[in-house]
């Protein structure tokens, strides 16, 4: 086993440690607690809290990628030891082999036959067409009929494990938090649902495909668990890229005024002015072109579609910049013309020190809003941009690449539904979870709204 | 108010030009034309003098910005920047990497986006501001919070799902109208039901959401009390107090996108086999036709860039109190 840190891994690392550390000195301004204390005194922004997270962490778990050490071969001298080209990460291990189990090509959910005939040939050796025995799905029945049975009996003995296991998250947390106001309850029974479906799913895949399998014959619920990793890393690492630039920008052009603010201004007129999903897509190609031309420069296919993940991210970042900054730059103008402000600069305060002291500290409810409201319409992005074909590499499972390969799916007879359905359901609970934790944070920490003036 | 307009029109050349800059340096400086013709060509086993011929075929093989080789000023305008870049100024977009006439391919393909994207625009509007108004008359009522509930979760589905949804259940379940596909003459609505009604049903989550925080934030204001304290009737409130006071936050997010009509929509085209300029950038990306995507930004631009205008001259349509000079 050789551990493989792609570039995405890193950041997205990189990126959670400097997130808690964010809150960690959040935490210290007691007006913003209140803010997070509002959020989280809703039901609501309990259980779309803990649905967020358990995406967060599938895709943390799947970040951790290592190369399998290969067998030595028979015959071969010498100690060298040789990896597999297909990357594993943690996931995979937990989901024990659920992504192994290649069928041949469609099978319907927790059918037990292929979904296309196939010529084969019968004891005595005459050539017949029918619907070919699946390899991973059933094959410990002793006849079809007892399918459903079978199936029924697994359920309920994965759904009492399950129960168990929550039970034991659920307890300890409960005597953790046994002092806290906070309405606890709705994570918990959200954290109890979580589990009972992922132990089920885990459990039953050992003997059927739960979303059937795709054209190439894998199964759907692996790729569109595999989905979460890249769906939850591009609207993070994206709106991350966009901050920086957009901040510095918004904070300057609103402090220093004069040129500064024209440029500013010019800058993002023109980059707005672009039809965005041209300008996307003409960098993606442009990148593309540069991959194509310099094949040498990644080790192994996944390190090559990594690398166009992250240009994908970088570029969404830089062109999307330009509607937060014109909001910061806004709320700057305002702030530096309140009283404060004038006091420090009749003290003497330095320019730097006057922006990252009086000014940053009130624009960051801004900062906090478009990061969670810009976080579901990339993940939506996504899939149009995968569509359009210059998204994810098709190899890196997303949610956009199972859509796309859905549209010839539909007009099959009978309808090939489920790629479609995978992926619809895992893209919605996140999407709408991070909608609706967005509406909550933006009643909580929007000054307009105020408190108790909730949208929902 | 003319010499308002006339002065925004001098304001757009430093951002077009801006615009016409940033794709010169993403076309041609960050990828030479070599590896343009390398990547069309196909990308193994392309010899030297197939690349020059490619390049010579399609004007490429003139220096960036100086010619000094050209006499006279042809060392300014033989140079791919003046030909590529300058020109689109003119509305001279040249021909495509294929060979085909930009600007007759441009007047042709932008009536059948305009054909889908209008009636989607105004009925998606008309449609949303119902909705809206209507959960604004049942505000603070749980037929209020389960409103905006749905219209999170509408926002929460991919357009994709929309289309694909629209497509599978009204055109291949219930066989109401063709799957995709255009006709210019008397069969044409057929094709445009299923499109339009699609944009129209995908639009009313976001949309519908926006405009009933807009009539919210309208119905806190003291105007509305005192319209309600002299008797008015709730529906009176809505049309003739609330509804005309939201038009101009309303009109900040309409007005500006009416000139992109003609750009059409990527996705909606590209499924219902729609021949607009939608399908037509869809066509030039996966085709890595640079010419075409070049121009096509340079067109997006300058639309953008008169619906601010339009934004603004309405503005004053709105609200009688603006004044713009």
């Amino acid at each position: 086993m050789k551990p493989l840190l792609l570039w995405s891994d890193m950041l997205i690392y990189l990126l959670v440690l400097a997130l808690c550390l964010f809150f960690l000195r959040l935490r210290r301004d007691p007006q913003i607690r209140t803010h997070w204390h509002q959020v989280f005194s809703t039901r609501l922004g309990m259980i779309t809290f803990t649905l967020i997270a358990t995406y967060v962490g599938i895709a943390l778990l799947d970040s951790l990628h290592f190369r399998k050490a290969l067998d030595p071969i028979e015959g071969t001298a010498g100690d060298e030891i040789f990896y597999d080209n297909q990357v594993t990460s943690v996931l995979d291990v937990m989901l024990m082999g659920m992504g192994e189990r290649f069928e041949r090509t469609y099978s319907a959910p927790f059918a037990l036959k292929s979904f296309e005939k196939q010529d084969m040939k019968d004891a005595n050796g005459g050539a017949y067409r029918d619907f070919p025995l699946l390899e991973h799905a059933g094959r410990h029945l002793a006849q079809p009929g007892d399918r459903w049975p079978d199936v029924l009996a697994k359920s309920t003995r994965a759904l009492l494990w399950g129960l168990l296991a929550a039970a034991v998250v659920v307890g300890v947390q409960r005597y953790l938090l046994r002092a806290s106001p906070l309405p606890w309850y709705a994570s918990w029974m959200t954290q109890a649902v979580v589990i009972c479906l992922g132990v089920w799913l885990v459990s039953i895949s050992r003997y059927y495909h739960v979303l059937g399998t795709d054209l190439g014959g894998a199964d759907v619920a692996y790729q569109s668990i595999k989905g979460v990793r890249t769906g939850v890393l591009l609207g993070t690492l994206a709106t991350l890229i966009m901050l920086p630039i957009a901040v510095t920008l918004g904070v300057m052009a609103g402090y220093f005024k004069g040129w500064v603010d024209d440029v500013v201004q010019y800058l993002y007129t023109t980059l707005s002015s672009i039809p965005g999903i041209l300008l996307i897509a003409a960098s993606v190609l442009l990148f593309q072109v540069y991959i194509d031309l310099n094949p040498d420069f990644f080790a192994v296919g996944m390190e090559k579609a990594d690398a166009r993940f992250i240009a994908l991210c970088f570029i969404l970042g830089v062109t999307s910049w330009s509607s937060l900054c014109r909001l910061i730059r806004a709320e700057t103008l305002k702030i530096s013309q309140l009283g404060y402000v004038q006091a420090a600069h009749a003290f003497g305060v330095s320019h730097t020190r006057i922006l990252v002291r009086h000014i940053l500290p009130n624009v960051v409810h801004i900062i906090l809003i478009t990061f969670v409201l810009d976080f579901s319409s990339l993940v939506l992005a996504e899939a149009v941009l995968s569509y359009i074909g210059v998204g994810i590499d098709p190899t890196m499972g997303s949610w956009g690449n199972m859509i796309n390969g859905a549209r010839s799916e539909l007009s099959r007879e009978p309808v090939v539904w489920w790629t479609l359905s995978g992926a619809f359901i895992f893209m919605f609970v996140l999407v709408l979870a991070a909608n609706l934790f967005s509406d909550l944070v933006r009643d909580a920490f929007d000054p307009r709204t105020g408190t108790g003036g909730s949208a929902l | 108010m003319l010499a308002y307009i006339i002065r925004r029109l001098f304001y757009a050349i430093p951002i077009l030009i801006g615009v016409n800059l940033l794709t010169f340096t993403l076309f041609f400086v960050v990828n030479s034309p070599e590896d343009m013709a390398v990547s069309q060509l196909g990308q193994k086993y392309v010899t030297a003098a197939a690349i020059q011929a490619w390049k010579k075929k399609n004007g490429y093989d003139l220096p960036l910005f100086f010619n000094p080789e050209a006499a006279g000023s042809g060392a300014v305008t033989e140079t791919i920047f003046f030909s590529k870049s300058l020109r689109l100024f003119a509305f001279d977009f040249g021909r495509s990497e294929s060979g085909r006439d930009i600007t007759s391919d441009v007047s042709t393909r932008m009536w059948p986006s305009l054909a889908v994207a209008l009636p989607t625009f105004v009925v998606g509007i008309w449609v949303n501001i119902c909705v809206a108004l209507l959960v604004v008359m049942f505000h603070a009522t749980r037929l209020d919070r389960w409103a905006v509930l749905i219209f999170v979760a509408l926002m929460s589905i991919s357009y994709l799902f929309y289309i694909i949804g629209g497509q599978f259940l009204v055109a291949k379940i219930w066989k109401l109208v063709p799957i995709s596909g255009f006709h210019t003459q008397g069969q044409a609505w057929k094709f445009l039901l299923l499109p339009v009604l699609v944009g129209v049903v995908a639009g009313i989550g976001s949309g519908a959401r926006w405009y009933r925080t807009l009539f919210l934030e309208e119905a806190n204001q003291d105007y509305v009390r005192t319209a309600r304290a002299k008797g008015a009737s709730e529906i009176r409130v809505l049309f003739r107090h609330i509804l005309p006071n939201a038009l101009i936050p309303i009109l900040t997010g309409v007005v500006v996108v009416i000139p992109s009509l003609f750009m059409g929509g990527l996705l909606i085209e590209s499924f219902f086999g729609i021949p607009g300029l939608g399908s037509y950038m869809l066509d030039a990306i996966n085709a890595q036709d640079f010419a075409i995507v070049r121009s096509m930004v340079f067109i997006g631009s300058i639309l953008y860039i008169v619906g601010l205008i339009l934004t603004d001259i309405s503005y004053t349509w709105a609200d009688p109190r603006l004044r713009l000079d």
